[in-house]
């Protein structure tokens, strides 16, 4: 699905990613943790191709594409979805306009013709279900004044609704409380099939009880220093960072 | 509008920059360059006036030479030359039409490129939108005449009112917008060539919309077209007017006087797409829209103004409503688009006179490339007018690092019950929000065009559906390219 080789990025003068090697295969839900600043998000911001980072080293092939090559509209056409940390409101475009327009210019991309607004109603009533989305926040304007909880159900609702082969969920768990958790977390394990797979990025463990993950990799300094299963979760949320650290210290003397 | 998707839109964005920029090749006649009475006799005398208007024209003159351009505005821009202009110019063609298929198929195609359906609405029955068409300074045709005959509607040019219903022109005319009002209405009234007039009786809600197109087309002329309606007690009207002009090196005049006059229990609804053309990306050419237009509201009535205004090099221009009638209701929605060096001043005053009066203001500026964008209103409680209300909201929109956004909101208040809220934010355009729509597989140009329709909803909701298609395809058009 996504092989990440040797990335470096940086922002501005900073240098953030340092060496980032990642394969994800088709089916396969991978959890990146890691302390503050180690560089997580700025994983998912340049895998979805945010303009404020420049990769200076490093290839990623997505799906036998060279995905670093592909502009930001093109890798989300190509199945690469990123659910905000921090999802934007648009005042004045209702979520079902937006989502027509989003579902329609990837039709589009793949040579197929428009949705018809039947079967596009028909499939927000699907998927607005799976997220527990009342079908009232389906027509409003795109996040605007939309509770934490909302909008968060609202970036799960839109990834159900575009159907991709990768998705990134960046901090999805940050200000939710358990329920909302619950639903979000189960809209992503319904949305889960053998064919897509998903990279959850979180700082908590939380998240991870409701999504079981197949691999748990610690990002650290701009690099994945250590890959374990489900287990390695929990030892982080019980000892932190720093025995990780230390080891790292260690090996490097 | 619900109906229209972004798909249909990005397709009729084929033809992007300024898509009415062709100029028809028919004679025109012309008068010489040059401003004198005798310039305003040949006019009056072209148009077959009678005395009283030569009179009321020439009044205007001796008033106008008195007096100075205003430069309070938010715009810079190279004074006109008012000898340099031309100020009459007519298809040559001077035949009134008994048909549509009298008219000349060289109009005929430039109405077609506007996107003007007359020739089809000519056939089709039960749609509802009559059509004056404006060229130059003379009004060529106008449909449904007939229909709207039944009801005793008047919709026909200016000049045609002043021949067939000229007690109705004599006492309207000039009482909303007096001749010493402004520099540019002054002008108007002595040079103005011809426009629209539509009277609807008493109790009668005009069945369709009303519509004028104003156009443009010969080089080195001023447009100076005048539009009065009057809605007689009870009755409704909803107007729509659009403008386009040819690219031009030069810069046009354009000075319009638009008076609205709602008697008691009348309802009037005055759109306005105002595209002229608004100069090339360095500040070549373009029209300098100087346009006065004001309402008033009789006891119980209504007039609502709603404008998108998207061409013009200098716009200033301040749709008003005296609110002389108690109860009465001013309406203001206004999107205002400025793009590489356009200039554009507008909004609107709310005079309340009358008790329990209220009045609304939505403003949307979207300012772009180098553009200055200012809206300006006046909201002015008189002493008697208690219980009086306002609402203004006033939002700018900025696209670049370059561009200017200016609010200049006047309220002045003498009584003390009147309850006054004005709203004001100002923001760039979202990176972020561009962002997230690409993720979501929408190209920039698109997502453009959602985020800017978006912010204008409440403004565009208030136009018929047939403009609120247009205007924003026009939007899209204009802000094409325009994020830095």
């Amino acid at each position: 699905m996504i092989k990440i080789e040797n990335l470096h990025a940086r922002v501005e003068e900073k240098e953030i990613l340092k060496g980032l090697n990642l394969t994800v295969n088709a089916g396969e839900v991978h959890a990146i943790m890691g302390p503050n600043g180690a560089g997580k998000s700025t994983l998912a911001s340049v895998l979805a191709g945010r303009e404020d980072f420049e990769v200076t080293e490093g290839s990623v092939d997505f799906d036998g594409k060279d995905l670093l090559d592909m502009d930001t509209e093109d890798r989300a056409r190509e199945g690469l979805f990123l659910a905000f940390q921090y999802p934007v409101e648009i005042p004045g475009v209702s979520n079902v306009n937006f989502l027509r327009t989003a579902i329609n210019e990837i039709r589009e991309h793949k040579g197929e013709e428009s949705i018809s607004a039947k079967d596009f109603m028909a499939l927000v009533r699907e998927k607005s279900a799976l997220v527990e989305l009342d079908a009232k926040l389906a027509s409003r304007s795109v996040n605007e004044g939309f509770s934490g909880g909302e909008k968060k159900r609202n970036e799960i609702f839109q990834m159900a609704m575009l159907n991709p082969k990768l998705s990134i969920l960046d901090e999805t768990d940050s200000g939710l409380d358990i329920d909302a958790l619950r639903i979000v977390a189960n809209g992503v394990n319904k949305l889960k099939t053998k064919d897509n797979a998903t990279i959850i990025i979180t700082h908590y463990q939380r998240l991870l009880d409701y999504i079981i993950p197949d691999f748990v990799h610690v990002l650290f300094d701009g690099k994945i220093v250590k890959t374990g299963g489900k287990e390695l979760a929990l030892e982080l949320e019980e000892k932190g960072y720093d025995w990780i650290k230390e080891e790292l210290a260690a090996a490097a003397q | 509008m619900s109906n229209y998707t972004e798909d249909q839109l990005a397709k009729d964005l084929e033809g992007q920059e300024y898509k009415f920029g062709f100029t028809s090749n028919f004679e025109s006649d012309k008068a010489p360059k040059g401003l004198n009475e005798d310039i305003i006799r040949f006019i009056s005398a072209k148009k077959k006036e009678p005395e009283w208007m030569l009179d009321h024209r020439l009044e205007a003159f001796a008033v106008w030479k008195n007096m100075v351009e205003p430069e309070w505005a938010h715009v810079k821009y190279a004074k006109p030359d008012f000898q340099d202009i031309t100020y009459y110019a007519a298809p040559k063609q001077t035949k009134k039409y008994e048909s549509w298929d009298d008219v000349d198929p060289e109009m005929k195609e430039t109405m077609k490129k506007l996107g003007i359906s007359l020739d089809e609405q000519q056939r089709l029955t039960g749609t509802n939108i009559a059509v004056d068409f404006v060229m130059d300074s003379v009004s060529v045709a106008t449909s449904f005449k007939a229909k709207l005959n039944e009801l005793g509607i008047i919709f026909c040019s200016f000049s045609e009112a002043v021949q067939d219903h000229p007690e109705l022109v004599r006492a309207n005319m000039g009482t909303v917008v007096p001749t010493s009002d402004n520099f540019y209405a002054a002008l108007n009234s002595a040079v103005f060539t011809d426009g629209s007039f539509c009277y609807i009786p008493k109790g009668v809600r005009c069945p369709m919309e009303l519509s004028t197109y104003f156009r443009i087309n010969e080089g080195g002329t001023g447009q100076f077209e005048r539009t009065l309606v009057v809605a007689d007690e009870g009755s409704y009207v909803s107007y729509l007017e659009g403008c386009t002009a040819p690219q031009r090196d030069e810069n046009q005049l354009h000075a319009a006087v638009v008076e609205l006059i709602a008697k008691d229990g009348a309802e009037i609804k005055y759109s306005t797409v105002q595209n002229w053309y608004p100069g090339d990306k360095n500040g070549l050419g373009g029209i300098f829209n100087f346009v006065t237009k004001r309402g008033i509201c009789g006891t119980n009535s209504k007039i609502s103004w709603t404008q998108v205004e998207t061409g013009s090099a200098v716009t200033w221009k301040y749709p008003s409503c005296i609110l002389k009638g108690d109860n009465s209701i001013g309406e203001f929605y206004s999107v205002a688009v400025t793009n590489n060096y356009q200039q554009a001043d507008t909004g609107t005053k709310m005079i309340h006179l009358g008790k329990n009066t209220k009045s609304t203001i939505i403003s949307k500026g979207i300012s772009a490339g180098k553009s200055q964008n200012s809206y300006r209103g006046l909201v002015q409680i008189h002493k008697n007018a208690d219980n009086a209300r306002n609402f203004s909201q006033c939002d700018s929109l900025l696209m670049t690092d370059e561009c200017g956004a200016h609010t200049f909101p006047y309220i002045e208040c003498k009584n003390s019950s009147a309850k006054i809220e004005h709203e004001a934010t100002t923001s760039k355009i979202g990176e972020d929000q561009i962002f997230y729509c690409k993720q979501r597989g929408i190209s920039e140009e698109k997502a453009i065009g959602l985020i800017v329709n978006g912010y204008c909803k409440e403004v565009l909701n208030q136009l018929p559906m047939e403009f609120a298609v247009e205007a924003q395809k026009l939007l899209t058009i204009s802000l094409e390219g325009s994020v830095g």
